[in-house]
């Protein structure tokens, strides 16, 4: 599967940067290579082989993998607020890590720093080997384009149709491809979270469980390596929240992605985690699966799965 | 219970709000300048979002027609009726298309309209882009790669710059029939005399610094309501807060490059 991804995907690796000079190149570079090869996937079955057939063969699997993101002493204060103070994370290939802690422990900053949208004081962040601090706008978006983001409120653009969502970062990213084979990819990815027939609607038509579908469905148009999710559950009610988590986890082993889940729901943590960490005043506090995590025995642990 | 300040006191956290005051609006407009100096840096850069520039000409421009028109309307007749009996009493009649004609397309037509797109697209853009960046829609386009500010800003600050010469040229020209109309109300004047008599007293000094302040008005306009709408602060209060902030500081950087230009055409003349 990972393979059959890098076929089909835009990446501007980091050498293919420094061959052509600048990561705008290895951005052109990629649509010419990817657009005529972009295709649907229409069957998780297409390469059956690369996908591990157990939860077990899949969690060893991962643990074999080198990291896609490593974070190292990562620390962000807002004027006298220190937010993050010296986080290390490392999440690794098909992975999916899942960030708890209270409001305002610093989760949804530490994801933003990874796509820079905020700018660490100091740390380290590697993002598909490459050091987010160091890279110009142009290698930025490079990365950004390998990564995916679902805002906590999905942020579709209320000006633009549901088709229009989804087209418009093709649009910009696949100049190449044909109007068929666009429509194709929208059509796969609205089929993906059942929402085909509300092609054609605007967002504000649509239910909150709905947007958050379509959201991803956007980001994953472009197929991203990494998903970064923040809060991908908040305001929708429990049979929509599980829905959303099992739509999360059918989607990251039909595309291997690699992702980081912001919440503080539980059943949605339960569901879609390989692996826990739980944040407390800027700092990582507790490591571990979820069923580790529920036996542990402090107090402030405890009272996040009781 | 405070302990009460002494006059000492008081007068110095007077100094220090109004010191930060001052010190805020310097601040302001350093960002804005900065703003402005992004959107040079961008529109030069292809590739340009043309489908985007054209639908934004479409809104600032068609859909400003009508507005636009009444206004001229109105006040190339209330210029008219409001000067005619001066006017008369001079025995100066003849002379009130040629008086209208400069007045309308020297100062008050560029102006009206440009305060008019102020207020409708000024005002327009700050709510847009701020609920946009409420709804981190502008982030949403930031972590696609794709850059908000040359889609949203730079397209939107081309149109207003394209506009609204187009909308002050045809707001003159109604305003000219508006005067036309109240001409005839008390007296009888042909529409093609009193064009003749308007366009006889205008000169290339008339015009061409009146068509050329007008660029910079749809700069200011387009600019500052996209500035207020991208720095708006989170939270639903600070969408209404960016389009009135958009429509006052846009009418009085109009004001301000109105005043600019009728010194700079002074020194021409």
């Amino acid at each position: 599967m990972s393979e059959k991804f890098n076929d089909t995907e835009p990446q501007a690796s980091p050498e293919d940067i420094h061959e052509e000079g600048t990561a705008q190149r290895g951005i052109h570079q990629a649509e010419e290579n990817s657009s005529d090869t972009y295709h649907p996937v229409d069957d998780d079955d297409d390469n059956p082989s690369e996908v591990p057939a157990t939860e077990e063969e899949r969690v060893a699997h991962n643990e074999s993998q080198e990291p896609v993101i490593v974070i190292r002493g990562l620390k962000k204060a807002f004027k006298d607020h220190e937010v993050l103070r010296g986080v290390d994370v490392e999440v690794k290939k098909g992975e999916n890590l899942v960030v708890l802690g209270k409001s305002g422990s610093g989760k949804s900053v530490l994801i933003k720093c990874l796509v820079g949208l905020e700018c660490p004081d100091e740390g380290e962040i590697t993002v598909l080997g490459q050091d987010v601090s160091t890279l110009k706008y142009d290698e930025l978006n490079a990365l950004r384009v390998r990564t995916g983001f679902l805002f906590q409120n999905a942020a579709l653009y209320d000006s633009m149709t549901v088709r229009e969502n989804l087209a418009f970062p093709l649009r910009k990213h696949k100049k190449t491809m044909t109007a068929e084979k666009k429509e194709a990819a929208i059509m796969e990815m609205l089929e993906n979270v059942g929402l085909e027939d509300s092609i054609d609607q605007m967002p504000s038509k649509l239910s909150g469980g709905q947007s958050k579908r379509i959201g991803l469905a956007r980001t994953l148009i472009l197929r991203p390596e990494i998903m970064l999710y923040d809060e991908p559950t908040t305001g929708l009610d429990t049979g929509t929240s599980k829905e959303i988590s099992e739509l999360m986890v059918r989607m990251k082993q039909k595309y291997n992605i690699s992702s980081i889940t912001i919440t503080h729901d539980m059943p949605c943590a339960r569901l879609t985690a390989d692996r826990i960490i739980m944040m407390k005043e800027g700092v990582v506090v507790a490591e571990g699966t979820y069923e580790e995590l529920e036996k542990s025995e402090d107090e402030w642990v405890k009272s996040f799965f009781h | 219970m405070p302990p009460s300040l002494n006059p000492y006191q008081k007068a110095k956290i007077r100094v220090t709000a109004k010191r930060s005051q001052v010190q805020q609006f310097f601040y302001a407009a350093g960002d804005l300048v900065a703003f402005a100096g992004r959107f040079f840096k961008e529109v030069v850069k292809p590739p340009y979002e043309w489908r985007e520039i054209f639908y934004q000409c479409y809104l600032v421009g068609y859909k400003s027609t009508f507005l636009i028109g009444l206004t001229g309307f109105i006040m190339g007749a209330v210029l008219t009726i409001q000067t005619r009996p001066s006017m008369a009493q001079f025995g100066a009649i003849s002379l009130i298309p040629g008086m209208i004609s400069v007045s309308v397309v020297r100062e008050i037509g560029p102006v009206i309209t440009a305060i008019i797109c102020c207020g409708k697209v000024g005002s327009r853009m700050g709510a847009e882009l701020g609920s946009m960046k409420v709804t981190e829609q502008i982030d949403a386009m930031e972590v696609s790669a794709i850059n908000p500010f040359r889609y949203l800003v730079v397209t939107r600050t081309l149109a207003t710059i394209l506009m609204v010469p187009l909308l002050t040229i045809f707001s003159d020209i109604i305003a000219l029939f508006g005067g036309y109309l109240a001409m005839n109300i008390h007296d009888t004047m042909t529409l093609r005399h009193f064009f003749v008599a308007g366009l006889e007293h205008l000169e290339f000094i008339d015009i061409f610094p009146a068509i050329i302040k007008t660029f910079f008005f749809g700069f200011v306009v387009g600019l500052i309501g996209c500035y207020k709408g991208y720095n708006a602060r989170r939270g639903t209060e600070s969408v209404g807060i960016a389009a009135n902030s958009a429509v006052v500081a846009s009418s009085l950087a109009v004001f301000v490059i109105d005043m600019l230009a009728a010194q700079i055409t002074d020194l021409f003349i």
